[in-house]
């Protein structure tokens, strides 16, 4: 469903990403770990096209999104729905219009249906009565809810997580990997997330990659990842400031 | 004994430089915000068009700024028909009042002091919002659910200047001559009668639309300057703070420069 093919991308004279290669099949939970600054926001931009690569390319269902004109870009773009670190809501507008925000614009639906949907995507996500406050009266795991319920209004097939647990409480962060979990199972969507967090990475993925100095440098499941040999990922996963990771 | 003879070298060099790489720097800004508004410009033009924004943009910027510019423009009116009465004092010519104060206002002041004033409230207003929205990943959002952010963000902000900055000139103009009328008539005493027969004998239509053409140019400036800033914001909170000031200094300063030129332009 996702293909990454040899990605590079620069900042200026940082070379960020440096031949990232990496496979997510339709229904699979992908989940991508890394240090800060390893790229791993670099490359969640890349697959939903926001960045473009500078070489190497990303396929959804084949397609190279590099090479699509901006209508194809957006028709791709709407199968996506995208949860950010900070959740990234519209401060100017209610929780049920950040939620409806696709569904009006692109579905065209009036405002009492898009509420309505709204409403529900709100329950899914244990959120109940919140539709008319603002998002600056939420907490940090209200915010989260409210990212993912617009993230899954418009009902994408492809689902991006931005580091979902970060800056949460740990019963919180369970919360929401139980929700994330729940969105797989009952959506029957594929996902990428990127986390630091391991707990969190061991509990939703079906498989994990580590991305390190801007390559992909082990794949697995949970299992295969907690035995790995890779001198590397063992430091990273298990939190250790000594190892073969300089700091 | 060579250092001090290098000093002077050295000085002079470093002056070079920097003064160069200003220009660059400038350039470079220049030949950026020049692509921002094409890309803003092709927006505009391909549909769907946001009117709905862009209504709430022209009011946003419009009514908000209104109270700043009525006061603005009538004290500028008075102050500018008392300086210029004490001075035609001097050689009889204090008929002139309304000619002097009507022809500053339209041609000048009205869309000057109207675009300074919306550079710091609006501009500001703008290059604030859309950095808060960047830093924050709102825009990226945006992105992600297929919406295109310069269409939705800038082309209803552009728009509103355009429209709004003439049509606040106006209000400035009928203000600021009713500002002056009022101290040449009420304060100094002159002949209200005479007042307006100098105001109108002299004033040109073209007076008034040019200022106007001027008034739409520094609209457009003001829009597309300050939501380039926001829009590239980078860097947090800090960076908010410097896209803002940046936008009111670069825009104030687009007014002010581009006026010499439009006014040698238009006024031929």
């Amino acid at each position: 469903m996702i293909e990454i093919i040899d990605l590079h991308k620069y900042f200026g004279r940082n070379h960020v990403l440096r031949g990232v290669n990496l496979k997510v099949e339709k229904g699979e939970s992908m989940v991508v770990i890394g240090g800060s600054g390893s790229g791993k926001s670099v490359l969640i931009k890349q697959i939903i096209g926001t960045l473009k690569p500078d070489s190497g390319s990303v396929l959804i269902d084949g397609i190279d999104i590099a090479k699509m004109s901006e209508n194809e870009l957006y028709e791709t773009i709407k199968r996506f729905g995208m949860l950010f670190q900070m959740a990234a809501l519209f401060d100017s507008m209610k929780v049920w219009e950040n939620v409806a925000f696709a569904l009006m614009r692109h579905g065209k639906l009036k405002e009492n249906d898009a509420k309505e949907i709204a409403s529900e995507k709100l329950r899914m996500v244990g959120l109940i009565g919140a539709e008319n406050l603002m998002p600056s009266e939420l907490s940090g795991g209200m915010k989260k809810r409210v990212g993912l319920a617009r993230a899954i209004a418009h009902s994408p097939e492809i689902l991006l997580y931005d580091e979902p647990t970060t800056g949460l409480d740990p019963i919180m962060a369970d919360a929401i990997n139980d929700l994330i979990i729940e969105m797989k199972q009952k959506l029957l969507v594929t996902s990428v997330a990127i986390t630091h967090d391991m707990r969190s990475a061991y509990k939703i993925a079906d498989r994990i990659a580590m991305l390190y100095e801007g390559r992909i440098i082990a794949t697995g499941t949970p299992d295969e990842i907690k035995n790995t040999d890779n001198a590397i990922v063992r430091q990273f996963i298990t939190g250790s400031a000594v190892g073969p990771i300089k700091i | 004994m060579a250092n001090i003879l290098l000093k002077p070298v050295e000085l002079l060099g470093r002056s070079v430089t920097m003064f160069w790489r200003t220009f660059v720097l400038f350039t470079e800004e220049l030949g950026k915000i020049m692509l921002f508004l094409c890309s803003a410009i092709k927006q505009l033009v391909l549909p769907p068009f946001e009117l709905n924004n862009t209504f709430k943009q022209v009011v946003e910027v419009g009514i908000k700024s209104l109270p700043v510019v009525l006061i603005t423009a009538g004290f500028t009116g008075m102050v500018l028909a008392l300086q210029s009465y004490t001075g035609f004092k001097r050689f009889n010519a204090e008929v002139m009042v309304g000619t002097v104060v009507a022809l500053s206002i339209t041609r000048e002041l009205g869309p000057v002091l109207t675009g300074l004033i919306v550079a710091g409230r609006a501009g500001a207003a703008m290059a604030a919002e859309l950095g808060t929205m960047r830093v924050t990943e709102q825009i990226d959002a945006l992105e992600t659910l297929a919406t295109n952010p310069v269409k939705y963000l800038v082309v209803p902000r552009f728009i509103a200047g355009i429209i709004i900055l003439p049509s606040l000139t106006v209000v400035a103009d009928i203000i600021g001559i009713i500002g002056g009328f009022f101290v040449t008539v009420n304060v100094l005493g002159a002949n209200p009668s005479v007042y307006w027969r100098r105001t109108w004998d002299y004033l040109e239509i073209s007076d008034i639309y040019n200022g106007l053409i001027k008034a739409c140019f520094f609209g457009a400036s003001i829009a597309i300057i300050s939501c380039y800033k926001g829009f590239y914001t980078s860097g947090g909170a800090e960076g908010v703070g410097k896209a803002t000031t940046g936008a009111v200094v670069l825009s104030s300063m687009a007014i002010l420069i581009s006026d010499y030129f439009l006014s040698a332009w238009l006024f031929k």
